[in-house]
């Protein structure tokens, strides 16, 4: 009776308290010193992506799913947005933090626990997705490729996705024995679904297998169909499933990050 | 009556381990050790590297968990109150681990936020600390720019922001200069006078033996010796030591000279250990002709070489 509750290997659901919000104000700080770093490369980017294959390769392509070129990718290069700056902010960010900064170290010896510092680093992560799709979206607007008010939605989903994406980032994060690492996930999870999931082309052009296999295990799928689905309005009943598929899979690799992490960190 | 009297007694011990272990796979760190740290005194944990001296003081403020055992804080146990014990400990970790994105100011500022201390209160305190330590000027300053001795001293500063009970230092001095390392004796001695109980891992011997009431020596995980510096030097290293520059005859003369005495040679130098009192080599320095022959008082660091022996661990 006495060992049991020594015993610390134990799957369990993180215990949180509103300290979680102290991690995450801490990394705010640091995003509003750094501001014009943080704010350029967003807006900058997508400009060059409209030009380059909006513009530019648009001009040889048909209309798809009767939109032009330019307004059928606007939407993946918010979703896009989405992913890239909350997987890498809970992957490299976050490493960089907890192992060559010894940040989480700091904090845990203060009343605020692991199981926070974790939770806080991804509702961190899910509002640099929230920031950057605004400042995607605002860009896309000033093209004029936004067709329905619905597009005001888009942070909300922004920050959900995000977290989708932060949780299943700390997951990779738990088990990295360096940075190099993440040239894995880079390369061979987030590029894949950059490409594939529906983004420069519709879905329905890979070959069937690969449709389900985009459908069920490629998170950006669902963000990409979602955010399409809002800035055209088109709310179809598929865009709910999309939605439960992704709250699902928040909420299962929230908990099975926060234990990895706990299990890396508390020995 | 017999009550109020354990009450009374309880409140006067704010640390006490029983049993404690604590394992990493096979590795025993912490080996079954129980002891007490009283109210207000400075308490030091000493032992060679890897003695478990850090594993220890990280189970007492609740970042590791004990394997085995019980331990408590303020009657608290660590594994029923982390949170109200973090609350009441200042720690200053042996590595450093400032906010590099934020300057001196800001680091105390974010970390006061982590304790809920109000803002304005926060600035206050984190004002009166920069003076403390003497970094002032330094405030608008980014980590990566300050000098050991100033990183040093800033996580002494931080681990004070909450006004703490219990201080733990692990190896507050390592690597500093002379000037620094008295900076930081003086400000030890000083929290102490204000009541704040110390607990300090070194293995600098001079420094156990300058700030500690009493000191705990482990090796391999286990405690090998506790009590008042002065006292241990007195029982295992006596009062004086006699040092000669080796020579297999004089080596002899000091065996037939002081049979009850442990001599040792070290680095070419032989150590003469013994538990008799003061004055007893004058005579003999007076009449050696051997070179380089001088009396000493014993020290903690003879206490130290003498109990974890002079093997190299790492």
């Amino acid at each position: 009776m006495k060992l049991s509750r020594h015993v610390i290997s134990g799957f369990s659901l993180p215990k949180l308290t509103y300290r979680v919000w102290k991690v995450w104000h801490r990394d705010w700080d640091v995003f509003t010193k750094t501001f014009k770093v943080n704010f350029f490369p967003p807006l900058l980017e997508p400009i060059f992506y409209l030009l380059a294959l909006g513009f530019g390769l648009g001009r040889f392509v048909q209309p798809v799913e009767g939109l032009s070129y330019i307004k059928f990718i606007a939407p993946a290069l918010v979703s896009i947005s989405m992913m890239y700056s909350s997987f890498f902010e809970c992957t490299y960010g976050s490493f960089v933090r907890m192992y060559y900064q010894k940040t989480f170290d700091g904090i845990i010896a203060t009343p605020v626990s692991l199981e926070e510092v974790i939770a806080g680093e991804m509702l961190w992560g899910a509002t640099r997705s929230l920031i950057s799709s605004a400042i995607v979206l605002s860009v896309v607007a000033s093209f004029g490729l936004i067709s329905s008010p619905l597009a005001v939605l888009v942070p909300f989903l922004a920050f959900l996705n995000g977290l989708m994406f932060s949780t299943i980032a700390m997951c990779f994060t738990s088990i990295a024995p360096n940075i190099d690492f993440f040239n894995y996930p880079g390369f061979l999870f987030i590029t894949p679904m950059f490409l594939l999931c529906g983004t420069f082309f519709p879905l329905t052009e890979l070959p069937p297998f690969m449709q389900t296999f985009a459908g069920t295990f490629l998170p950006l799928t669902h963000t990409v169909n979602l955010t399409r689905g809002l800035i055209f309005g088109n709310l179809e009943t598929s865009l709910l499933a999309s939605l439960v598929w992704i709250a699902i899979v928040t909420l299962i690799f929230f908990i099975l990050s926060i234990n990895l992490m706990r299990r890396r960190l508390i020995k | 009556m017999d009550r109020f009297r354990r009450n009374l007694m309880s409140s006067q011990v704010l640390i006490k381990a029983e049993n404690l272990s604590k394992r990493y796979g096979d590795c025993l760190a912490v080996d079954n050790i129980s002891f007490e740290v009283f109210k207000g005194e400075c308490f030091g944990f000493l032992g060679p590297n890897g003695a478990g001296k850090t594993t220890t003081v990280k189970m007492i403020h609740c970042v590791l968990p004990p394997f085995s055992g019980e331990l408590s804080v303020a009657g608290m146990s660590v594994f029923e109150k982390p949170r109200e014990i973090k609350k009441m400990i200042g720690v200053a970790p042996q590595e450093e681990n400032l906010d590099p994105d934020f300057t001196v100011m800001h680091n105390l500022l974010v970390y006061a936020r982590y304790f809920d201390i109000p803002k304005i209160e926060a600035l206050r305190k984190a004002e009166e600390l920069l003076k403390l330590f003497q970094l002032e000027e330094k405030r608008n300053v980014i980590i990566d720019q300050l000098s050991t001795g100033m990183k040093r001293r800033l996580i002494l500063a931080r681990a004070l922001i909450n006004e703490p009970q219990i201080l733990l230092l692990d190896e507050p001095t390592t690597g500093l200069d002379p000037q620094a390392r008295h900076l930081i004796w003086d400000k030890i001695r000083s929290l102490r006078k204000q009541g704040v109980t110390i607990i300090l891992t070194t293995h600098y011997m001079e420094e156990a033996a300058e700030l500690c009431d009493r000191t705990l020596i482990m090796d391999y995980g286990k405690i090998i010796e506790e009590g008042k510096p002065s006292d241990l030097v007195k029982k295992h290293a006596g009062e004086e030591v006699l040092e000669v520059d080796f020579d297999a005859k004089v080596m002899k003369t000091l065996q037939k000279r002081f049979p009850e005495a442990r001599l040792e040679v070290l680095s070419e130098r032989i150590h003469v250990f013994t538990s008799k009192p003061h004055g007893v080599f004058a005579s003999f320095l007076k009449e050696s002709s051997s070179r380089n022959a001088l009396i000493r008082n014993a020290n903690l660091e003879d206490v130290f070489l003498k109990l974890t022996g002079r093997r190299l661990r790492e």
